[in-house]
């Protein structure tokens, strides 16, 4: 996927100063969502909860060939076609070919953050596939043409107002309306597409390796129409989803739910489960799983990443992260945006296609404290950080600077003479001595030196 | 008790008369204090940065100033060896958890430098210090047990603002608005009392516009005080900076000037020991753009 990854600086600073809307939209539903979670895990003993999802994530991780053909043995005696795709272009021709092979017209979607990872939507519509996104958020965002900004609330950093003006222009309601209303308008476009769909696409939450049920947490019923209405349902899974058995998966519902909107569990659980087994029973008269990795064994292997790969993809971290609030996910530049995008993204993508990602964070560790699987993040931040230093690609400035502080900061005498004058600088002086303040200034007003250092004060006798 | 003072060196050249303020206070409360001559900086730049090679000879620079088990005999005729320091006392969370947690992580990796200290011996040496450091609002509850200092600050209205640091790695949730409580001051909630500030060291000059964003989501919601104090220099320097930018007119207070004034009352407030007035004398509103 092309990404805008390197612009991140730039396109922050533009968000910040240019759209206001984004900022506060962003902010008050981010925190919206992280009280919830905080009172979702006060119900329970969240931190146990935590260590033990933690514990089996990385139990599957570390057995995940185990794993993955004991789900594709049981998907197929399900009798669920299994598709394994190494990168995103494999990906999307497997459902392409799907869609080929039954003459697919049109498409109805869940909402999937892998189907944006391996840009599924553009090759399905250029072979002339008419898609239709069906969670509400998605829908917002493909009229507009705009990408999702947040892994749970795609549209999180659109306004009701915003919405409100949409919806009156494209679909003809009233303007103004309630968010109930605006869902009316957009279920009464949506249900057509569901009933004359071929084919429905989605992501999954969890893949159970023993039973090769696909579960899929949602709270609009739209992921249960599409796994249920069209003939053939397509479930597109990163390998990473695997969880071994059901009795994990009714933990991870639930902590997924609590983390996620601070929910006891989503309000639709749909557990797929392969095709109808008679002509009139219920369900697609088609299964198939994608299997996709794109990236993914390349983070397995490395030694600090495969951490990210326990990632629920609940959100919690976004929501709990104050860069991610000032700008939303489209500064980020990918799919995987806010915490988890800035230590998943380089391992992905390789390190130098996701620079300054790993820089793109204050180190508060609020993303750690908020993540159901316990990644750390911050902690994560800094290997990638030592990569990036060590690959060389910061800024030779910084590390000229980096470099110098160390040097004085092993010489005392030095570091005193050092001090004592810049203390005598005043603010100006220092920010001439020290252009990286230069930065600094554009938005602040220079620190200014105690003129006399602390040494100083205590050489003369402190009273 | 004897303390070594492991002054920082934002406090050394930017908070200078905190720190002073820091050492009355540690007197005050009957500690003996030290002040190891040849101290720099933690290092703490480097290692965020990722420049762990930085980083770790000035950890292992530290180390060498304040090595030294606790209980040796300290040597009369060099008052300011630290090797009798029974606690290494920081004014500053953040700094204090680069010496606490990030020392033993950073001086367990990495080939051995040409630091003089061994490989196998400091990473024992980082333990030792990381127990017997603490940040100066820890070191007051928690080691020495204190929590009343007097009532030097009543009828003063206050928001803290706690480090990142302090408040997710040392976990001092409670402690700088106990003490603050607990020298007569009013300590009021403020919504974003727990959110990063977007100080972030290099941060807020690589991602200036998000990190001033940051700073502005605190001042937004800041409540009606007279003060806004915190224990991390660093912190202050940016919030405050943003504040004069904005001509927001807040007033920024290091926690140990707050709490020396709480013991003391204001009979010393005009000695120069307050942070916000020296930041005021060279106060300017900047153009924002």
């Amino acid at each position: 996927m092309h990404t805008r990854i390197g612009d991140y600086a730039s396109r922050s600073r533009e968000i910040i100063r240019g759209d206001l809307g984004v900022r506060e939209a962003v902010t008050g539903a981010t925190i919206a969502f992280d009280q919830k979670r905080l009172q979702g895990y006060a119900e329970v003993d969240a931190d146990a909860w935590r260590r033990w999802a933690e514990g089996v994530k990385s139990h599957t991780l570390t057995h995940l060939d185990r794993y993955l053909t004991e789900a594709e043995a049981r998907l197929e005696a399900n009798g669920t076609e299994v598709h394994w795709a190494a990168d995103a272009a494999e990906a999307r021709e497997v459902v392409m070919s799907l869609a080929a092979r039954h003459s697919v017209k049109s498409v109805v979607k869940g909402k999937s953050m892998v189907t944006e990872e391996i840009d599924l939507n553009p090759a399905l519509e250029a072979a002339g596939i008419e898609v239709y996104e069906t969670d509400l958020g998605e829908y917002i965002l493909q009229l507009l043409g705009e990408e999702p900004s947040h892994i749970l609330g795609p549209a999180i950093h659109k306004s009701l107002q915003q919405v409100q003006q949409l919806f009156a222009d494209h679909l003809g309601s009233e303007p103004g309306g309630d968010p109930d209303t605006l869902a009316r308008a957009a279920r009464r476009v949506l249900r057509d597409a569901f009933i004359q769909s071929d084919m429905g696409i989605t992501g999954g939450n969890f893949l159970v390796a023993e039973t090769g049920t696909v579960a899929l947490i949602e709270n609009e019923g739209n992921i249960r129409l599409t796994t249920s209405l069209p003939r053939v349902h397509v479930a597109v899974v990163g390998i990473e989803k695997l969880v071994p058995c059901m009795a994990d998966l009714a933990g991870f519902l639930q902590l997924t739910a609590r983390a996620a909107t601070g929910q006891p569990i989503g309000c639709f659980v749909s557990l797929v489960q392969g095709p109808a087994a008679h002509p009139d029973d219920d369900g697609p008269e088609e299964v198939h799983v994608v299997l996709v990795d794109n990236g993914r064994t390349n983070v397995l292997a490395h030694e600090h990443a495969w951490e990210a790969l326990r990632c629920l993809r609940c959100g919690a971290c976004l929501n709990a992260c104050p860069v991610y609030r000032q700008t939303g996910g489209h500064a980020y530049g990918y799919v995987y945006s806010g915490p988890i995008g800035s230590v998943l993204d380089p391992g992905l993508l390789g390190l130098h296609e996701a620079m300054p990602l790993p820089f793109a964070s204050s180190l508060c560790g609020a993303c750690e404290d908020a993540c159901p699987v316990r990644i750390p993040i911050p902690e994560m931040l800094l290997e990638w950080r030592r990569e990036a230093q060590e690959e060389g690609l910061t800024p030779w400035k910084e590390r000229a600077a980096l470099k110098a502080l160390a040097s004085v900061a092993t010489r005392p005498g030095l570091y005193r003479a050092a001090g004592r004058i810049g203390s005598r600088l005043g603010a100006t002086g220092v920010a001439r001595a020290l252009p990286m303040l230069g930065e600094w200034a554009a938005e602040r007003a220079l620190p200014t030196p105690s003129g006399r250092t602390f040494r100083e004060l205590w050489r003369e006798g402190i009273e | 008790m004897r303390v070594a003072l492991f002054v920082t060196c934002l406090a050394d050249h930017y908070f200078a008369a905190a720190a002073a303020d820091a050492v009355r206070l540690l007197r005050h409360l009957g500690c003996e204090v030290a002040f190891p001559a040849d101290q720099t900086c933690c290092g703490q730049p480097a290692y965020n940065a990722g420049r762990l090679g930085e980083a770790r000879r000035m950890a292992e620079h530290t180390l060498e100033v304040f090595a030294g088990a606790p209980g040796d005999p300290g040597d009369p005729a060099a008052p300011d060896a630290p090797t009798a320091a029974e606690a290494v006392v920081l004014p500053s969370g953040s700094c204090a958890t680069m010496v606490k947690k990030f020392y033993p992580r950073l001086l367990a990796g990495g080939a051995d430098t040409s630091g003089s200290v061994a490989l196998a011996n400091r990473t024992s040496a980082a333990a030792a210090l990381a127990d017997r450091t603490f940040d100066l609002a820890e070191f007051i509850v928690h080691r020495l047990g204190v929590t009343e200092l007097g009532s030097g600050l009543a009828g003063r209205k206050v928001a803290v603002h706690q480090g990142c640091h302090a408040l997710r790695e040392l976990r001092l949730e409670t402690e700088p608005a106990v003490l603050l409580e607990g020298a007569g001051a009013e300590v009021v909630s403020w919504e974003a009392q727990e959110e990063c500030c977007g100080f972030g060291g290099l941060f807020s000059v690589k991602m200036s516009a998000v990190s001033a964003a940051m700073a502005d989501r605190k001042l937004d919601t800041l409540p009606e005080v007279d003060w806004v104090v915190s224990g991390d220099g660093g912190c202050v320097l940016h919030l405050d900076g943003r504040n004069r930018a904005r001509g927001t007119g807040i007033e920024f207070v290091h926690l140990a000037t707050a709490l020396w004034r709480g013991v003391a009352g204001g009979a010393r407030a005009a000695e120069g020991s307050d942070v916000a007035a020296t930041h005021a004398a060279a106060a300017r509103p900047l153009e924002v753009p």
